[in-house]
């Protein structure tokens, strides 16, 4: 059941990347060679030091760490394809109140050249973070000072916008409500009978987290704590799953978002903590050792409960983020060798790694959430 | 001339750990499934925690590398 899903998924990107492989064959080598390299100094110059000047030199880089980090990273447009952006609205809190303008009144620039007057306070974008302009443009037309590593030194608004990975929060909340208000209903309907289409699909997996996830390691408790487990489950396998979509709507990493997975952590820390018991509590604060070794053993205990989630935020964060940098970096092959027979290679590496990737979505949202189920039951563990 | 940063060894390092780290997961999983097919799940359940705990260790490391390169 799954099963077919999953190969879904791995066809569309197996149509995306066959599409970039002809639409490079395509072009005449010579074209290709230019197309490239003006594409390698646009991305560098999007991206990291500033290349005010045409430099020769910087013709010629590709910076690939530093095109994978532009694409991994959240945005205040959506592009969509060329030249096509969606523009998504800037919502700021400054001193002056709130502040909201569409993200299209900086015409794409990312190199705070454009500014933006909004209640008599300027604003430029600089990497996708919005400052309050200087006066002056500096030597390279950018409105903002420039420390000697390039970064801007201006004041920042508090940024509230509305931005790509919000977009994709919302709309894989609206993908989670639609399958799961579906499945619901079918339960009702249907009651007692054996389920029918997305309700057949869902069942399984449903019971696997119920079986193999929950009860194991909740214990006769589990049914309190089967809600948040199948949000968590859900919400990181769909974000996972649309953050290998490579087009819109797709295309946000938002799983790969420390923020996203802090809150996923601190959620099962406050679960974790709130439902301790006294034998969880007295575990920490006073563990069956002589009294001499609290002295080691209290802030140890203490400190275990905080690494505990801080593990689980960056385990999902790094899994998400290397992979979608893996598949970035194979894709940057071509444009890194600046050859056309890599081409091949690059695909088939990215094509592999796709693959394993729609494995790691699964998976991440499994440890996961088998990981809080664990923590969770060692907190109301009863004594025995 | 080489250039560029020494993050990136210390990423290949961390890498090597865990390769080291998830080859004798998978390896003693492995064993543990041949010697007793019937509880292939329950081992691969514990393989994949096992496993998600010393691949952590890499990430953590790649993530610190990624950091000290920006």
């Amino acid at each position: 059941m799954d099963c077919s899903h999953v190969f879904e998924f791995k066809v569309k990107r197996l149509i995306v990347v066959f599409t970039l492989f002809l639409a490079v064959l395509f072009n005449a080598p010579v074209a290709f060679a230019q197309a490239d390299t003006a594409h390698a100094t646009e991305v560098s110059s999007a991206e990291g030091a500033v290349h005010g000047t045409e430099d020769a030199k910087a013709e010629k880089k590709f910076d690939i760490g530093k095109f994978a980090l532009h694409h991994i990273a959240d945005s205040h447009s959506w592009h969509v394809i060329g030249d096509t952006y969606i523009s998504l609205p800037v919502i700021l809190y400054t001193p002056n109140g709130f502040v909201t303008f569409s993200s299209g009144d900086f015409h794409h620039d990312d190199e705070a050249k454009v500014v933006v007057e909004r209640n008599a306070q300027r604003f430029v974008k600089l990497h996708e973070k919005i400052y309050y302009a200087s006066a002056t443009a500096n030597q390279h037309g950018q409105f903002v000072d420039l420390d000697e590593k390039h970064h801007a030194s201006n004041a920042r608004p508090l940024d509230l916008s509305f931005t790509k990975n919000v977009c994709t929060l919302f709309l894989s909340i609206i993908i989670i409500l639609a399958v799961f208000l579906n499945v619901a209903k079918g339960y009702r309907v249907r009651k007692g009978k054996s389920p029918k289409g997305l309700q057949s699909w869902m069942e399984p997996i449903i019971l696997f987290v119920r079986d193999d996830i929950a009860k194991p390691n909740l214990g006769h408790k589990y049914e309190r704590f089967m809600p948040y487990l199948l949000t968590v489950f859900f919400f990181i396998w769909f974000n996972n799953m649309l953050g290998l979509v490579p087009f819109l709507p797709g295309g946000a990493n938002l799983t790969g978002n420390i923020a996203v997975t802090l809150v996923l952590a601190v959620s099962t820390f406050c679960l974790t903590v709130f439902n301790g018991n006294k034998y969880y509590w007295k575990h920490i604060f006073m563990p069956d050792v002589p009294w001499w070794m609290y002295i080691v053993m209290v802030p140890v205990e203490l400190f275990v409960i905080f690494t505990k989630p801080i593990a689980l935020m960056i385990r999902l964060f790094a899994n998400i983020t290397a992979g979608h940098i893996l598949v970035l970096s194979l894709i940057c092959l071509v444009f890194v060798f600046n050859s056309l027979y890599i081409a091949p290679v690059s695909v088939a590496f990215a094509v592999f790694i796709g693959a394993i990737e729609l494995l790691v979505a699964f998976i991440q949202a499994f440890i996961f959430t088998i990981l809080s189920a664990l923590f969770i039951g060692m907190a109301i563990e009863e004594h025995h | 001339m080489i250039t560029g940063s020494i993050a990136a060894i210390g990423a290949g390092l961390a890498a090597i750990g865990a390769g080291l780290g998830i080859g004798r997961i998978g390896g003693s999983a492995m064993d543990g499934i041949a010697r007793q097919p019937e509880a292939a799940s329950k081992i691969q359940t514990a393989m994949l925690i096992a496993a998600a705990f010393v691949e952590a260790v890499a990430l953590f490391a790649v993530v610190v590398a990624l950091m000290g390169n920006g």
